[in-house]
C-alpha cells in the first residue's frame, strides 16, 4: 500500500493535466485506499483496547453519529470536486430542519409535505448559492459564508426562537428511529437512520459517475475554462451543483429532525468544517476535479469512529479535540505527498 | 504510511490503559458544556464527590450549548461503558429521552443537573432555581434604582432552558412587583464576551436614559460591564451579573458592578454525583435538590461562606 517516495533531484512542477479522468482513476483510489486502511486499523486498535467497542449497540450509536455528518458530506463533496466550497450546508440544514416542523407542527399538514419542505428549502439555498457565485461571480467562500448566516437567521425567526417538537406526530420520529431492518431480521435493531445515509450514498455516486451532472462537476472543477469553451453552460450548471449540495443539507436536516424528534434553530454551526473534512479526509481534493463518494462515506465514519473511540477510551475531551484535528492535517499532508509523487513519477 | 500513523495512536492507547484504574464504581458526568469556567467549577465539585465517595468519574459535554446531536452521542458512549450510573445536564431534554430510557431498561440511575430532564427516569435532578434566583436580581435592581425608570436586559440564548428561566424571571417579576420600572429592551449575545459587549453598547446608545442593565450569564455580564466601562457610563448604569468568573469579580470589587446572583456550580457537581452513588448503593434520594443561589457584593465577595462558591 506504500508507495515509495522518490528521492531523486525534484524536476520542475509540470502543471495539471486540464483533464483528470472522473476520480475513478487510480489517484483518488490510493487516498481512499488509505483512508480505508487507517479506519480499519483503528476499530482493531479501539476493540483491543476497550471491550465496549464493538459491542453491537456501540455500533449502532457510531452508525447514528455518521448518518447525518455522512449526508452533509456527500452533498459537499460535489460542491468541491467542482472546485467550490460550500460553508453553509450546516445552517441549512437547521433551516430546513425548521421548515420541516413549521409545515408538520406548526401547520398540522401531512408528514411528506413536511419532508419535501425541508428538502425544498436545501435545494432553493443551495440554487441561491450557486445564483450568486456563478451569476453574481462573487467567490464561493464570502457566497456561502453569508449564506451560512442568512440561514441561521431565517432558522431563528421561523421557529420563533425556540426548538419545534414534532411529540404530536410520533410517526416522524419513526422515520429516523424505527427499523425496517428490526421488522425482517428481529434481532437486528438498525435504525433507518442509517440506511437513509447509505441510499444517500449510492444515489450519490450514481449521479457523479453515471449522470451528466456527474460529468460536468468533474469538469469544471479540472477546467472550468476550458469547459466553458467547449460550449457547456457552466453558469447552470454550477447552479445545479450547488443546489445538489443543498439538496443533500436539506435532506440532512429531515434527518436531524427526526431524531432528535425536534427541529433545533440555533443548532448548525461547526457542522460544514466536520463534512469538508470528512470529504477531504476521504481523498477530495480541495483545489477541485478529484473525489469519491466512497472516500466521502469512509471519511465521514474515520471521523465518528474515531471520535466514538477516544470517548469509550475515557480520553479527556481537551485531547479528543486535539487528535481530530491532528487527524485531519495528517490526511491532507498524505494527499499532498501523494500528489507530489504522482506529479514526479 | 500506515505504520507512521499508527504511532500516536498506539502511543495514546498505552496512556489510557495505565491510566485506566480497573473495576471500581464508574458515573460518567455529561454536561452541557466544559470549556466555560462554571462547568469547569461544576467539574471541580463532581471530582471532590468523586474522590470523597472513591468512584471514578468522566467528566464531557458539547463544545457549544446548541450541540444537541453532539451531546447524545456522547449519552450514547457513555451508556456504552456500562456505568454504574450516569449524571447528565440535558440541553434538550426530549431529544435525550429514548437514550434516557434505555439507561432505565439497562438499569442504570440517571441523576439530572444544572437543568436536569422533563422525565420521570432521573432518580434526582441537582439544579438551581433560576426563575427565583432571577426574580431575586429583578427586586435588587428595582432596591437600587429606586423602583423607577427604564432597564435592559442581556440573555445568553433564546432557546435553552437557563436563558429563558432567567430572562422570564427577571422580566415576569418586574412587570409584577415594580410596575414604575419598564424592561425596554431583551436581546441576546450568545454568551459570547464581545458579541454581549457590543450589544450592550448600542443598547446604551439607543436608551440613553437606562438605569440599570442585567446581565443572565457570566459572558452577558462582561458584555454589560465592558459597554459600561467603554462608554464611561460607571456610577449612571446600575449592572447585575450573574455566576461568578474573575473578570465579573473584579467588576464587582471595583463596584462597577453593583452585585450579581451565584449559583453554586460546585455544589451542583458535588450533590449530582454524590446523588447517583447514593442511588447506586440503593438508597433514596430527593427528586429535586435544590441547590440554592445567593447574592453577593461587594460587602460579603469575601465572607468565608461565599468564597467557595465564586469560581475564578
Amino acid at each position: 500500500m506504500d508507495q515509495p517516495t522518490p528521492l531523486g533531484d525534484r524536476e520542475p512542477r509540470t502543471p495539471r493535466p486540464a483533464r483528470r479522468g472522473r476520480g475513478r482513476g487510480a489517484p483518488s483510489a490510493v487516498q481512499t485506499l488509505l483512508a480505508f486502511g487507517v479506519l480499519i486499523a483503528m476499530v482493531v486498535v479501539f476493540s483491543i483496547a476497550s471491550p465496549n467497542f464493538l459491542q453491537f449497540d456501540n455500533i449502532v450509536g457510531i452508525l447514528l453519529a455518521t448518518a447525518v455528518n455522512g449526508v452533509l458530506a456527500l452533498g459537499v463533496t460535489f460542491v468541491i470536486i467542482a472546485g467550490g466550497i460550500d460553508l453553509s450546508i450546516g445552517t441549512v440544514m437547521s433551516l430546513s430542519a425548521v421548515m420541516t416542523g413549521v409545515v408538520i407542527t406548526n401547520w398540522q399538514l401531512p408528514i411528506p409535505l413536511g419532508i419535501v419542505a425541508g428538502l425544498a428549502t436545501g435545494a432553493v439555498a443551495g440554487m441561491v448559492n450557486g445564483f450568486v457565485i456563478a451569476r453574481l461571480k462573487l467567490p464561493p467562500f464570502i457566497a456561502t459564508l453569508g449564506m451560512l448566516k442568512v440561514a441561521n437567521g431565517l432558522a431563528l425567526i421561523t421557529s420563533g426562537l425556540r426548538p419545534i417538537y414534532f411529540t404530536d406526530t410520533p410517526s416522524f420520529n419513526e422515520i429516523a428511529m424505527g427499523s425496517i431492518v428490526a421488522k425482517l431480521i428481529p434481532s437486528l435493531e438498525i435504525p433507518n437512520l442509517v440506511l437513509f445515509l447509505f441510499g444517500a450514498a449510492l444515489i450519490a455516486g450514481f449521479a457523479l459517475n453515471r449522470t451528466i451532472l456527474g460529468r460536468y462537476t468533474f469538469a469544471l472543477g479540472s477546467n472550468e475554462e476550458a469547459t466553458r469553451l467547449s460550449g457547456v453552460p457552466v453558469v447552470a450548471w454550477k447552479i445545479a451543483v450547488y443546489a445538489v449540495c443543498g439538496l443533500f443539507a436539506g435532506l440532512a436536516g429531515v434527518l436531524i429532525a427526526a431524531r432528535l424528534d425536534s427541529a433545533q434553530p440555533s443548532l448548525g454551526f461547526g457542522y460544514e468544517l466536520e463534512a469538508i473534512a470528512a470529504a477531504v479526509i476521504g481523498g477530495t481534493s480541495l483545489s477541485g476535479g478529484e473525489g469519491t463518494i466512497l472516500g466521502t462515506v469512509i471519511g465521514a465514519f474515520l471521523i465518528s469512529i474515531l471520535t466514538n473511540g477516544l470517548r469509550i477510551l475515557s480520553v479527556s475531551q481537551e485531547w479528543q479535540i486535539v487528535v481530530t484535528g491532528v487527524i485531519v492535517v495528517v490526511a491532507v499532508y498524505l494527499d499532498i505527498v501523494r500528489r507530489r509523487t504522482q506529479e514526479q513519477a | 504510511m500506515k505504520t507512521r500513523t499508527l504511532f500516536p495512536l498506539a502511543a495514546v492507547l498505552a496512556m489510557l490503559v495505565a491510566s485506566h484504574a480497573w473495576a471500581e464504581t464508574y458515573i460518567p458526568v455529561i454536561s452541557k458544556g466544559f470549556q466555560h469556567q462554571f462547568w469547569q467549577a461544576v467539574k471541580l465539585g463532581a471530582e471532590k464527590a468523586a474522590k470523597e465517595l472513591k468512584v471514578r468519574i468522566t467528566f464531557e459535554g458539547p463544545e457549544n450549548e446548541s450541540q444537541v446531536d453532539k451531546q447524545l452521542e456522547m449519552l450514547q458512549a457513555a451508556l456504552a461503558k456500562k456505568p454504574q450510573a450516569i449524571c447528565f445536564a440535558a440541553l434538550d431534554s426530549k431529544a435525550a429521552i429514548p437514550l434516557l430510557k434505555k439507561a432505565s431498561a439497562a438499569k442504570i440511575p440517571v441523576v439530572g443537573f444544572d437543568s436536569g430532564v422533563d422525565s420521570d427516569i432521573p432518580v434526582a435532578t441537582a439544579a438551581t432555581d433560576n426563575v427565583a434566583a432571577a426574580g431575586f436580581a429583578a427586586d435588587k435592581m428595582a432596591e437600587l434604582i429606586g423602583d423607577a425608570g427604564e432597564v435592559a436586559v442581556v440573555v445568553h440564548d433564546q432557546t435553552s432552558r437557563t436563558g429563558i428561566d432567567r430572562r422570564d424571571g427577571f422580566v415576569n417579576r418586574i412587570k409584577a412587583k415594580h410596575p414604575k420600572i419598564t424592561v425596554v429592551a431583551v436581546q441576546y449575545g450568545g454568551g459570547d464576551h464581545l458579541k454581549s459587549t457590543d450589544l450592550a453598547k448600542a443598547m446604551l446608545q439607543s436608551h440613553p436614559n437606562l438605569k440599570g442593565m442585567f446581565g443572565a450569564n457570566e459572558g452577558s455580564a462582561i458584555g454589560v460591564v465592558n459597554a459600561v466601562k467603554e462608554l464611561k457610563k460607571q456610577g449612571k448604569v446600575v449592572v447585575i451579573g450573574y455566576d461568578a468568573g474573575k473578570q465579573q469579580k473584579d467588576a464587582v470589587r471595583s463596584g462597577l458592578m453593583a452585585g450579581a446572583i451565584s449559583q453554586d456550580p460546585v455544589g451542583i457537581g458535588y450533590k449530582c454525583v454524590e446523588a447517583a452513588a447514593k442511588a447506586i448503593k440503593g438508597e433514596t434520594v430527593p427528586k429535586t435538590i435544590d441547590t440554592g443561589f445567593k447574592w453577593y457584593d461587594k460587602t460579603n465577595i469575601d465572607a468565608a461562606d461565599m468564597k467557595p462558591l465564586l469560581y475564578d
